[in-house]
């Protein structure tokens, strides 16, 4: 039986609870938001002992279906303010799942200042003093808990930057080479921080299967489902030869490729740190892997293992929107630099996306030169690593940089960093941006795949038309889809091959024994948008924070000299279903 | 006419990267397709200037094409 852990800091005690009939079918995104909406009062500071973080295994997770292996954690933001969920793969939505834990709710505040490591098993959590543990940063942490249990054990934590609750702080998952994934965006460090966890250890020792109510379903489903993630070109070739970075040079032709702090939409230098170089690259020295996977169960594999020239590992999960965020945005030429900050930002546990966004900014403040990935590294380690004074403001995000320094081009949503595909030549992301419950994410409601890559059809990008009813209908999608454990590029096929999405739903109908169409999915998906949304409203979000910053309206963008030219009264008809 | 056409991704392998081209007045993309020994289905995307357009487009003389096989990321 699936069981809720809520584990207590005020008095350091675990509870084992019934799974309330209404939660049996959810999962991920729609329960960890479900459960935030219920629980938490969206007025409360974010860091007090009010907010609750919560994990939640997708519905699919710890089954055989491919790709389900994702964890979501949520939270009230402290980088936003807004309702907040993140996944991320690694091992412990698998763990969880077969251990039966349907979610662990983390309520409440230590009475003194001891920092704690969270010890969950099949019986419960136990609270250990993680004293030994403090300062250190996450590879440090992930090897201390190796060695002190064996390689097996899952690992959540953070790093300095998460102790010290700066707001774009992450949390890092071990993933199955001991290496890291990152519920990344929105600062979920700092609240695991604010309640002095310094890291969770996962023991599965005993689970067993997750439990599926009707196995033949299950089985046929999974093998269509699979199938369409290997027969689609996009997942089945185009991101495991290239992974996500492929993506810069096809952003450069379109003039949506954001360049020096969103100034430009094209980059002289793309193909230094293109998707094509970047294979080339690690193609061409030895250990070096252009397939890999984030969690077990993975049959894309858009990740990598970076090496250096001798071979030794750089970083992995090497993603186009960091690459972009450094190597374009920031002017940072040297592919190898940008994987090295790429490798100390999992280090110290800050947001990938976030953390080069606010790089750009401070470059443009003349805190670091342009293009200089030596200082950029330094400043990574030393002074956000660190959290020096300088690193505190750069640490809390794009938002806190550009108010620190005077600075009018800020991209941010929500406070929340911009990432990778600007909104005036690319506008249906620029509708996500500025509507998602998440503050700028891009992952929520993709419009790129149909605006640049003509996944799932074509809307002109350069045009209002078509832009608000195509992002509605990806953040409804997403949001089903984010509950399930599936790993966000399973949308690619789903938008192209019919059979694809109707088998993800038979296999949920399946592994919880009930009838579910495609419309329920969806339509689900719906309702917890709007539970989102309306965590947000009570929280005190009106539409008028649904708006991109003014820069982008002011200053036109080359090739296509764009401007964003959307209406309050446009935009806000996303919100019309 | 002269046509500079630019390659990317899978279309690489065996191909180029980048080449200038003389190709009848009248071309299409799709002719140009051929001309590299391209499937249509393989086709993600074809830019000019920054804008997607179809294998029907005519190509004028100077212009820059890019050839993208589908593709995807995020
Ligand atoms: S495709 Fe990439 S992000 Fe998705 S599950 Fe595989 S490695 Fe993780």
């Amino acid at each position: 039986m699936d069981k809720i852990f809520r584990v207590n800091l005020s008095d350091l005690t675990c509870k084992v609870e019934e799974v309330p009939a209404e939660y049996a079918t959810l999962g991920g995104r729609a329960l960890t938001s479900t459960i935030v909406a219920a629980e938490v009062p969206p007025t409360c500071h974010p860091l007090g002992p009010n907010n609750k973080l919560v994990f939640a295994p997708g519905m699919l997770s710890g089954t055989a279906a491919a790709n389900s292996g994702r964890m979501s954690a949520g939270a009230k933001s402290p980088l936003t303010g807004t309702i907040k969920e993140s996944n991320a793969g690694g091992t412990t939505a698998q763990q969880f799942a077969k251990m039966g834990i349907k979610a662990m709710i983390i309520e409440g505040m230590p009475k003194d200042d001891k920092w704690l490591r969270l010890h969950v098993t099949m019986d419960g959590v136990t609270f250990e003093d993680a004293s030994d543990l403090v300062g250190k940063q996450n590879f440090d942490v992930i090897d201390a808990m190796n060695e002190k249990f064996d390689k097996k054990i899952g690992v959540m934590t953070i790093g300095r930057p998460g102790e010290e609750r700066l707001l774009s702080a992450n949390i890092s998952v071990k993933d199955p080479d001991q290496k890291i994934r990152s519920h990344g965006r929105g600062g979920l460090g700092a609240v695991m921080g604010s309640k002095k966890i310094k890291c969770i250890t996962v023991d599965a020792t005993g689970a067993g299967k997750v439990e599926i109510k009707d196995t033949e379903k299950f089985r046929a489903a999974a093998k269509v489902f699979a199938k369409g993630m290997l027969d689609h070109p996009v997942t089945g070739e185009g991101l495991p030869t290239y992974g996500t970075n492929v993506l810069i040079n096809i952003l450069n032709e379109a003039g949506g490729l954001p360049t020096k702090n969103f100034k430009y939409g094209q980059c002289e230098h793309h193909d230094k740190v293109s998707g094509e170089t970047m294979h080339d690259t690690i193609a061409g020295r030895p250990n070096g892997h252009t397939k890999h996977g984030c969690h077990a169960g993975c049959i894309i594999q858009c990740s990598q293992v970076y090496v250096d020239d001798k071979g030794e590992y750089i970083t992995s999960g090497f993603e186009y929107e960091t690459v972009w965020g450094l190597g374009i945005n920031c002017l940072i030429e040297d592919l190898d630099d940008c994987a090295r900050i790429d490798n100390a930002m999992d280090n110290i546990g800050i947001d990938s996306i976030e953390g080069a966004v606010l790089i750009a900014v401070a470059m443009e403040a003349g805190v670091i030169p342009w293009g200089d990935g030596k200082e950029t590294l330094r400043v990574m380690n030393e002074e956000i690593g660190k959290c020096t004074p300088l690193g505190r403001i750069l640490g809390n995000g794009t938002g806190s940089v550009g108010a620190a320094y005077g600075l009018t081009r800020v991209p941010v949503v929500k406070n929340q960093g911009i990432p990778a595909y600007d909104p005036r030549s690319v506008k249906g992301i620029g509708i996500t941006y500025a509507t998602t419950t998440m503050g700028a994410d891009h992952t929520a409601g993709y419009t790129i795949a149909t605006n640049i890559l003509k996944v799932g059809g074509f809307v002109d990008p350069l045009t209002k038309e078509g832009q608000v009813e195509l992002s509605r209908n990806l953040q409804i999608a997403t949001t089903a889809v984010d509950s399930t454990g599936m790993c966000i590029f399973v949308a690619f096929p789903a938008l192209d091959i019919p059979e694809v999405l109707p088998a993800l739903v038979d296999m949920i109908a399946a592994r919880f024994g009930v009838e579910m169409s495609v419309d329920d999915f969806v339509g689900m998906g719906a309702k917890i948008l709007k539970m989102e949304k309306a965590f947000n409203t009570a929280a005190g979000f009106t539409a008028e924070d649904d708006r991109l910053p003014e820069f982008f309206e002011l200053e036109p963008i080359p090739p296509h000299n764009a401007v964003w030219d959307f209406s309050p009264a446009e935009i806000d008809e996303v919100w019309n279903f | 006419m002269k046509i500079t056409v630019k390659l990317f991704a899978g279309f690489r392998d065996n191909r180029f990267k980048m080449a200038e081209q003389d190709y009848p007045e009248a071309t299409t993309v799709g002719d140009i397709l051929s001309s590299l020994n391209i499937e249509r289905p393989e086709l993600g995307v074809a830019l000019i200037n920054g804008r997607h357009v179809l294998p029907e487009h005519v190509m004028v003389d100077g212009q820059t094409l890019s050839l993208f096989p589908k593709v995807g990321g995020g």
